[in-house]
């Protein structure tokens, strides 16, 4: 069979998860000993694909047409080319941008789709791991159909490297300009007064303080210690924290020596955003996630915790 | 102006639990008005404010019918659920199975905008607003943070990655997929809250909406549900708040921060 993996760059760069869609794809097209085409659409598409001529890559298929991410061009192009390509897999990244077009093209070539793939097996027929529940259970899928559609989580697989000996041929895909509707016209960063990035002790608070108010004991924490507030995107929603403190994957990703995440359950979306040196978790539900990524926790009432802490180290 | 909102009812699950099947057991699950969805329904509110109607749409046994009317209460005019047999056995909604229905529910509705949550906190497949637009053949907008709306476009602005966001002009009519953030839901009144447990939710059957027995066949099939196997190497500190925070401290203090 064969593989099609739709690779992501943004501003100029290849995303590190188009990397990570090459090691997934080829285990898939080696379960039955098939063949993985890349593909890499819009910008500079023949310098991203000597990056992307890796071991294991068999065909990469480049399409001039756009600069940016556009959806249209991409669902436009991606489906002309599986239609040629005729894979029995599709992936692609599950990022705001893959989802902005992945399952536009599941429609259009009648392609059942699952999102955010955590483990991929194909034997006869493609089986999906995914996640529910914010990770307190795991699911398996398996899907009688060909093409099948998945993307897959950013972080998980690991990156593909060294140096291949794909073919390389320009893709002409047909792109009908009335049917782009949506126009990118510009970007703007986040930006803020305070940058968790270069904080070396942050105590990051999640939807576990409840409200506004308690935030005092966190405070209390971050004085005790020196160290910067972070916050979990629900805290930042409710305007509790500004939004230059948020952490993962909408916020920021943060290298701090400690991380002290407060009332943080650690969805993926938070934790994908953490690369401490030591990192405790509070949180009173023995089952959080948070667990599964903390060298040191407490299962216990923040309330309570918290205070103490500071008491402690005052 | 006239707004479909699209409003699921996600499921938590208790710290304890147990699988029955291919679910978690009733008994372990709090359900409420997804919080993405609350959003989208709080924009479509604020935007119809002076002129307009925002219609709701859930796919969804009886029992969703309370999640329904928390979105009556906060500010929806009308409700519609879908439910029948066929949709009961498929043991998944995904993505676009879900888009097939809401398509037949546009078309009867013929609104001028859609808005759908990004995801739904408990299956976050988060597709099936790019599948509707696609199978309407509208323009689409995803992950709105920020909308602006003129006469023939809409101006969004989309979070991307890394703090960085995107604009982006779509045109009309067009599905847009909001972020939570957007605006601040409103609370429901007990006024609200009364007037929307009297309030009629229509309902109707894939029939009803015009979709053949073909019309809605999923090659996928869920075929295990179980709780992963903890891979946490943390340690972890039992005894009173003092004991476990004399521990952190402890921690805290030998990774030389606190100096």
């Amino acid at each position: 069979m064969t593989v099609l993996a739709v690779t992501e760059h943004r501003r100029g760069e290849l995303r590190p998860v188009s990397m990570e869609l090459l090691s997934v794809g080829r285990e898939l097209a080696d379960a039955t000993e098939g063949d993985l085409h890349v593909a890499v659409i819009s910008g500079d598409v023949e310098g991203y694909a000597d990056r992307l001529n890796c071991e294991g890559v068999d065909t990469i298929h480049t399409v001039a047409d756009g600069e940016e991410f556009n959806h249209d061009i991409y669902t436009q192009a991606v489906t002309q080319l599986a239609e040629t390509v005729e894979p029995t897999v599709l992936l692609a990244p599950d990022t705001v941008n893959g989802l902005d077009y992945v399952p536009a093209v599941a429609d259009r070539l009648d392609a059942p789709l699952l999102t955010d793939a955590i483990e991929l097996t194909y034997d006869e027929e493609l089986t999906i791991t995914r996640e529910r529940y914010e990770g307190k259970v795991e699911t398996t899928f398996d899907i009688d159909a060909s093409p099948a559609a998945a993307t897959i989580r950013p972080g998980v697989w690991p990156r593909a490297n060294g140096t291949g000996s794909a073919e390389i041929t320009a893709f002409d895909a047909t792109i009908d300009e009335s049917a782009v509707r949506s126009n990118v016209t510009g970007y703007q960063e986040l930006g803020g007064e305070v940058d968790v990035t270069e904080a070396d002790v942050l105590v990051a608070v999640g939807r576990g303080i409840e409200s506004e108010d308690n935030l005092e004991i966190v405070r209390n924490l971050a004085d005790a210690l020196d160290a910067t507030i972070a916050a979990s995107r629900p805290v930042i929603d409710n305007g509790w924290v500004s939004a230059d403190r948020q952490v993962g994957q909408s916020g920021k990703t943060v290298t701090p020596d400690l991380y002290i995440a407060v009332g943080i359950s650690g969805t993926v979306q938070h934790v994908s955003g953490v690369r401490a040196e030591t990192f405790i978790a509070i949180n009173d539900d023995p089952n959080a996630p948070i667990f599964e990524v903390a060298d040191y926790g407490v299962v216990d009432d923040l309330f309570e915790v918290v205070p103490a802490l500071t008491e402690q180290l005052s | 102006m006239k707004i479909l909102v699209t409003v699921t009812e996600a499921a938590t699950v208790d710290t304890v639990f147990e699988i029955d099947g291919l679910g978690v057991d009733d008994r372990y699950l709090s359900t409420d008005l997804n919080e993405w969805d609350a959003y989208a329904l709080e924009e479509a509110v604020q935007l119809t404010e002076e002129a307009g109607e925002v219609v709701t749409v859930t796919i969804g046994p009886d029992s969703v019918e309370e999640t329904v009317r928390q979105a009556l209460a906060k500010g929806a005019d009308r409700a519609i659920r879908i439910w029948d047999d066929r949709l009961a056995a498929h043991s998944v909604l995904d993505p676009l199975t879900k888009a097939a229905v809401l398509e037949a529910v546009v078309a009867d509705e013929q609104p001028d905008l859609v808005f759908t949550g990004v995801q739904s906190a408990d299956d976050r497949f988060g597709a099936t607003g790019t599948a509707l637009a696609s199978r309407l053949d509208w323009a689409w907008g995803t992950v709105v943070n920020d909308l602006q709306l003129d006469t023939t476009v809409a101006h969004v602005t989309r979070e991307l990655e890394g703090s960085l966001e995107e604009l982006t002009d779509t045109r009309r009519p067009a599905v847009l997929t909001i972020q939570t953030g957007i605006n601040e839901p409103r609370f429901a009144s007990l006024q609200d809250i009364t007037r929307a447990q009297q309030a009629d939710i229509t309902v109707k059957s894939l029939t009803e909406l015009g979709l053949s027995e073909d019309a809605l066949v999923s090659s996928i099939e869920q075929t295990a549900l179980y709780e992963p196997e903890s891979e946490s190497e943390a340690t972890v500190f039992d005894g009173s708040p003092e004991e476990t925070a004399a521990e952190l401290a402890t921690v805290i203090e030998e990774t030389g921060v606190a100096q």
